[in-house]
């Protein structure tokens, strides 16, 4: 065992989707590594492809999906080649998900006990009472008061904070080696968002799960992440350490999405949005897919699409100002 | 849950006693009496007197109402007008069981057949056999129970000699009238669980269970079918009366010694103490299914509180 090697690797990963207006390229080459116990981001915005990309790895795209090219290494098993019934015996063992709203995260009619347990009892083939002693043990350890009581319980009985910590529970119970959360605190208040986030940095702590965090909110990227990766269109155009991403971005779509955040400590009367909107994916553009919305672009963007640069051991990013060759160009740029 | 069924009893009483008076009220608003003939002969006036008299049917219709009632709440409805030798208790002991047994063969058969033709179609969407099973539901919806029950005799006691034509006798004598009965119930459950088994399959919560890699077949039975279930619930309590009621046709169809024929031809001929037993009967045995229902809503779906 090998445990320098990533735990997860995914490798130029294409994904498309069939659809009534014909096929959408909805991840277009995405590379990724996420190394035992740390915390990988996945920022971007909507549509984005960071969803696609996680549903790709957990084996559960919808039907009309389907990845036409690459690999996805995880613990030594190269899950694209997988039969699906070889793929759910990873899921819910290794792999877990939390996904985006706790509000319907959770089967209505069936008690929490129940939903917390099945996992175990069915995949893991763990006998029910040692499942109980488990779950009960998960909800302790997520901050659920009176767990034994409260096993019993339906989700209705809960509230959103509650729940989303009881579906936190629910992905952690196998003792996976990956999480994947999909936006695990977008429905929720502030407040909350702030213990669930603090949740997570704990359990990393105490149980050393690995974990892909989904999220368009910059914020909980600068709290919990340990590398990121900005995604648009459908790529990845630059990742790094949260170092290299927040104080050193070379990418100019990282630089306008840090710019568009609103800070409370500078004084600014106006917003930066990115203007423009993302390509349509129906037809994806030949060149830069960020050409057309980049303040800095040239003519090689529209037409030739940029490699990626390795700017230093984690650091790199897909843009045509980082060629050696536009160095006079960057250097206006960066004044 | 005492309480529960307490209040529902109380509650079943007044409905039953609301049922009463409007038939009592309708019996009595309805021309003819018992006593006219159909084949023109008239009874000698002087037997009308005494045979109203031993009816009690001289008394003014306030009496009559009391004393219905308390035939109600004894139940003792007296003998049949029509046929004196039998009690009203006689023809319901006597026909009760048949219709009984055809009305729930019937509803197992719909609701087993329509859950199962539903949740194929959900899981095949879009493919051949969900349009088949939607077709097979559009026509058992469109199809009255009568005319497929002439058909099936047509088909296949007359032309093919497979299964009898009537009569009640054992259970091959059960298929046509149970398929003609069971059919349209059938096609609308299959109908209703296909809808919302497809909003049930893409809720967020069947995404978890796959994610905790549950087989398919767990998915589908412990996660989404109990909860497309609830729409279909709420149905089967109108349905089961439909049932109940279409039996009403089938067994005159099929001429099955039910309870319809005494039910059809009690109004057609007058026979109050029939009437108003079968009728009273009859809501009963509706309030209590419906009564069931309920208990099943909410076992079936915990945030439904009976209380």
């Amino acid at each position: 065992m090998s445990d320098q090697e990533p735990l997860l690797q995914v490798n130029h990963l294409h994904v498309t989707f069939k659809t009534h207006g014909g096929q959408v390229s909805a991840v277009r080459g995405v590379d990724f590594t996420v190394n035992r116990g740390e915390t990988l981001a996945i920022v971007g915005e909507s549509g984005c492809g960071k969803s696609v990309t996680s549903l790709s790895v957990m084996g559960l795209l919808p039907a009309s999906g389907k990845i036409t090219q690459g690999s996805i290494m995880f613990d030594h098993q190269e899950l694209t080649r997988l039969t699906k019934k070889q793929m759910r015996r990873i899921r819910g063992v290794d792999l877990s998900m939390i996904f985006q709203d706790p509000m319907t995260s959770l089967n209505p009619t069936l008690s929490i006990g129940t939903q917390m347990t099945e996992g175990l009892v069915h995949q893991n083939k763990v006998p029910r009472s040692e499942a109980r002693k488990r779950a009960v043990d998960m909800l302790k350890l997520v901050g659920i008061p009176n767990p034994e009581e409260r096993m019993k319980e339906f989700p209705y009985q809960f509230s959103g904070g509650m729940r989303q910590r009881i579906v936190i529970a629910m992905a952690l119970i196998c003792q996976p080696k990956l999480i994947i959360a999909d936006e695990p605190t977008t429905a929720l208040d502030v407040t909350i968002q702030a213990q669930i986030l603090e949740l997570f940095s704990r359990i990393q702590r105490e149980t050393g799960v690995a974990m892909i965090m989904i999220t368009h909110d910059l914020g909980i990227v600068a709290k919990i992440a340990d590398r990121i990766a900005v995604m648009y269109a459908g790529e990845i155009v630059e990742t790094g350490n949260k170092r290299d991403i927040f104080y050193h971005p070379r990418h100019p779509y990282t630089k306008a999405l840090l710019d568009s955040i609103v800070r409370i400590d500078l004084p600014s009367d106006e917003l930066h949005p990115i203007e423009g909107a993302p390509p349509d994916l129906f037809s994806p553009p030949v060149g830069c897919a960020f050409s057309d919305r980049c303040p800095f672009a040239m003519e090689v963007c529209d037409h030739v699409q940029p490699l990626t640069t390795q700017l230093d051991l984690h650091h790199r990013a897909a843009c045509w100002l980082l060629d050696k060759r536009a160095q006079a160009v960057r250097e206006t740029v960066e004044k | 849950m005492a309480k529960y069924i307490l209040k529902r009893f109380l509650e079943m009483l007044l409905t039953i006693w609301v049922i009463a008076t409007l038939t009592f009220v309708l019996m009595h608003a309805i021309p003819g009496s018992p006593f006219n003939t159909s084949n023109g002969k008239s009874i000698n006036a002087v037997a009308i007197k005494n045979l109203e008299a031993h009816y009690h049917l001289d008394q003014p219709l306030p009496v009559q109402y009391l004393i219905y009632l308390k035939s109600i709440i004894t139940f003792n409805y007296g003998p049949s007008i029509r046929q004196p030798t039998q009690t009203v208790n006689d023809l319901i002991g006597q026909g009760f069981p048949v219709s009984f047994e055809l009305g729930m063969w019937t509803l197992i058969v719909a609701i087993i057949s329509g859950i199962a033709l539903g949740v194929i179609a959900a899981l095949k969407h879009n493919g051949i056999i969900d349009y088949l099973a939607i077709t097979i539901a559009v026509l058992g919806i469109s199809i009255p129970n009568f005319v497929l029950a002439t058909l099936l005799i047509q088909e296949f006691a007359v032309n093919l000699e497979w299964l009898p034509v009537g009569t009640w006798q054992g259970v091959s004598y059960m298929v046509l009238p149970v398929i003609a009965l069971a059919t349209g119930p059938m096609a609308i459950i299959a109908r209703l669980i296909r809808s919302s088994m497809l909003e049930v399959l893409n809720q967020d919560y069947i995404r978890v269970a796959e994610a905790k890699g549950l087989s398919p077949v767990l998915i589908v039975f412990k996660h989404a079918l109990r909860n497309a279930l609830l729409p279909v619930v709420t149905v089967v309590g109108t349905l089961a009366a439909g049932i109940l009621t279409g039996t009403f046709v089938i067994e005159k169809i099929f001429a099955i010694p039910g309870m319809g024929k005494y039910f059809v031809d009690s109004i057609n001929s007058r026979d109050y103490p029939v009437i108003m037993g079968t009728t009273v009967f009859y809501s009963t045995v509706l309030i209590i299914l419906l009564f069931f229902v309920d208990i099943i809503y909410g076992w079936l779906d915990p945030r439904i509180k009976l209380h």
